[in-house]
């Protein structure tokens, strides 16, 4: 059974710069841990790490039990990566580009050829696909990549936000490949759309400025944070005598109100009397995000019967 | 060497030579115009006398750019396609991904250098050693180069810089110094300038080999010397900067 369990992995860049504290966390098993944080969180210095390429300042990380600091070598069979902003090679179609990554890993060339014509089925593109890399759409171009790394023979597969920058359509056809796969392998990916990870991730890190947050289901998230429901008022936020929760002000002047059920309950009949216009919604995690890592304006609580 | 490893060598041979030629014809004439066009306009010029010379010089010139051109290459899979840090997290070693790059740049080159090479049988009538001996001089001129590549690679991270570097250098190498004709052409105080180029020792082992150029015996060894020192300096240079890991 694939694992990954990392311990107090810290990150301080030759600048100074302190991108990971103290990072623990662990996993067994197939599925899809997702990690998600702002730009400049620390996701791909985690993925990084994770995947060998960069030294950890200190800290200890494991997958399957080989200590990847001490010896990257012994791991590197069983992961794969596809980088922040990689792309298929231009000049390659994508069975060239597949063959000759596959022959990195050490296959040879007609093992290779077979392997490559799987993998792109998998991710369903057409196996003979006549062009070369450069002329194909944003979201072909990540389905070959994720064909390269998943032809591996790797279980442990890193995609650092493999899906920034691809239109809603591709970016859910990508879902569904990813979907399809995560029975039969460990998948961590980065994000920051809060949605990719509410669809995919069996397990959710949340980073900010270098810190891992929560490391949790999304249930597990949602007992977190003691509320469950959320209210947004669009416009100002209409002045009550009390509230049982918390506000938060979002963008464009909107404010959300993170309660429970009884509460969301009350305010609703409050709103409705007043004509304020809402919606109310069971968390999300986008809820749970901006409550973890976004400084809330106020935080009030009052005993129930002062509603 | 095993069976993987071989693998692992050919995986960067069909990237960025086989492949790249395969799927982009133009390329192929375009090594062979670079080196084949300064050999027309020297040989017009000289009115014939210095075919040989200029064959020779466009042998050592295709080597130069062959191996300068790995900085390019180098950089553009790193920093545009993250190719590099897709072969770190693999079984792949450095050494390996990058001694099969220095050879996809040979691979690159073997049809010019096929082309140079009949009409050096053609007009050259070399004796075996001369053959020996100009191979010997071209392999060491391809691993001065390769290295130099490898590091200049190591020091930028923009593809656009390093192309512009790529065709800077290989000029400063190839067509500046006497590569292409003898150093008894170039007036006394610039000849100075050109032992800075550490080609012009190569040209000079190669002309006086084949009877091109007359030098003691002390600047023939000493042209051995110097050219080796600079290779292996430049060849650990670049393997020391290189980073695999980083850290
Ligand atoms: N090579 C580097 N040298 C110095 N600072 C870096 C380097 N790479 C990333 N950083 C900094 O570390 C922080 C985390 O970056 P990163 O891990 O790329 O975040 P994310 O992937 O979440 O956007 C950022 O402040 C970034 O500027
Ligand atoms: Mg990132």
């Amino acid at each position: 059974m694939e694992s990954i369990k990392c311990k107090n992995l810290s990150k301080t860049y030759h600048g100074g710069k302190k991108a990971l504290k103290k990072i623990t966390f662990s996993f067994k098993g197939n599925g899809i841990i997702s990690i998600i944080g702002k730009n400049g969180a620390g996701k791909t210095t985690l993925i990084r790490i994770l995947s060998t390429e960069l030294m950890p300042t200190s800290g200890s990380a494991y997958i399957n039990d080989i200590d990847i600091i001490k010896t990257p070598e012994l791991i590197r069979e069983k992961i794969a990566i596809v980088p922040q902003e990689a792309r298929p090679i231009h000049w390659l179609s994508p069975k060239q580009n597949i063959i000759s990554y596959l022959m990195y890993r050490g296959y040879g060339f007609f093992e290779s050829m077979e392997k490559a014509k799987t993998a792109l089925k998998k991710v369903s593109l057409n196996s003979n696909l006549n062009k070369i890399n450069r002329v194909l759409s944003g979201g072909t171009k990540r389905k070959v990549l994720v064909a390269t790394v998943l032809s591996s023979g790797a279980k442990i597969i890193f995609l650092d936000e493999p899906t920034t920058g691809l239109d809603p359509i591709s970016r859910n056809e990508l879902w569904d490949v990813l979907n399809k796969l995560k029975k039969d392998y460990l998948i961590i990916l980065t994000t920051h759309y809060l949605e990719e990870a509410e669809r995919l991730a069996d397990k959710v890190g949340i980073i900010d400025n270098g810190k891992l947050l929560a490391f949790d289901s999304i249930d597990g998230l949602r007992k977190k944070i003691k509320y469950n429901y959320s209210l947004k008022v669009q416009g100002d936020f209409p002045k009550l005598k009390s509230y049982h929760g918390k506000v938060i002000k979002g963008i464009d002047n909107n404010y959300q109100i993170l309660t429970n059920e009884e509460g969301s309950y009350i305010l609703s009949k409050i709103f409705i009397k007043k004509g304020i216009r809402f919606s109310t919604n069971q968390i999300s995690l986008e809820d749970i995000f901006y409550y973890m890592v976004k400084k809330p304006i106020t935080e009030e609580r009052v005993e129930e019967d002062e509603w | 060497m095993n069976g993987k490893k071989l693998n692992q060598i050919i995986a960067s041979i069909l990237i960025n030579s086989i492949y790249a030629m395969k799927n982009y014809p133009i390329l192929l004439i375009n090594t062979l115009l670079a080196p084949l066009s300064i050999l027309v306009i020297i040989v017009f010029i000289s009115r014939g006398a210095l075919l040989g010379v200029g064959i020779e010089g466009a042998l050592i010139m295709t080597m130069i750019s062959a191996g300068i051109g790995l900085q390019g290459d180098l950089s553009h899979l790193k920093n545009d396609f993250k190719l590099q840090d897709m072969v770190v997290s693999s079984p792949t070693s450095a050494f390996i991904y990058m001694f099969g790059m220095g050879i996809s740049e040979l691979v690159f080159s073997i049809p010019v250098i096929l082309l140079l090479s009949i009409l050096a049988v053609l007009f050259l009538h070399l004796l075996v050693i001369q053959w020996i001996i100009l191979i010997i001089i071209l392999l060491v001129v391809f691993l001065f180069s390769i290295s130099l590549g490898f590091f200049l690679s190591t020091l930028t991270t923009d593809v656009m810089q390093s192309w512009g570097f790529t065709g800077l250098i290989s000029t400063l190498l190839s067509t500046v110094p006497p590569v292409y004709y003898l150093i008894t052409y170039i007036p006394k105080p610039f000849q100075y300038i050109a032992y800075l180029s550490p080609t012009t020792y190569a040209a000079e082992i190669v002309q006086s080999t084949t009877g091109y150029l007359k030098i003691t015996q002390l600047n023939f060894l000493l042209d051995w010397i110097i050219l080796i020192i600079v290779t292996l300096i430049i060849f650990f240079i670049s393997i020391k900067k290189s980073k695999w890991r980083e850290d």
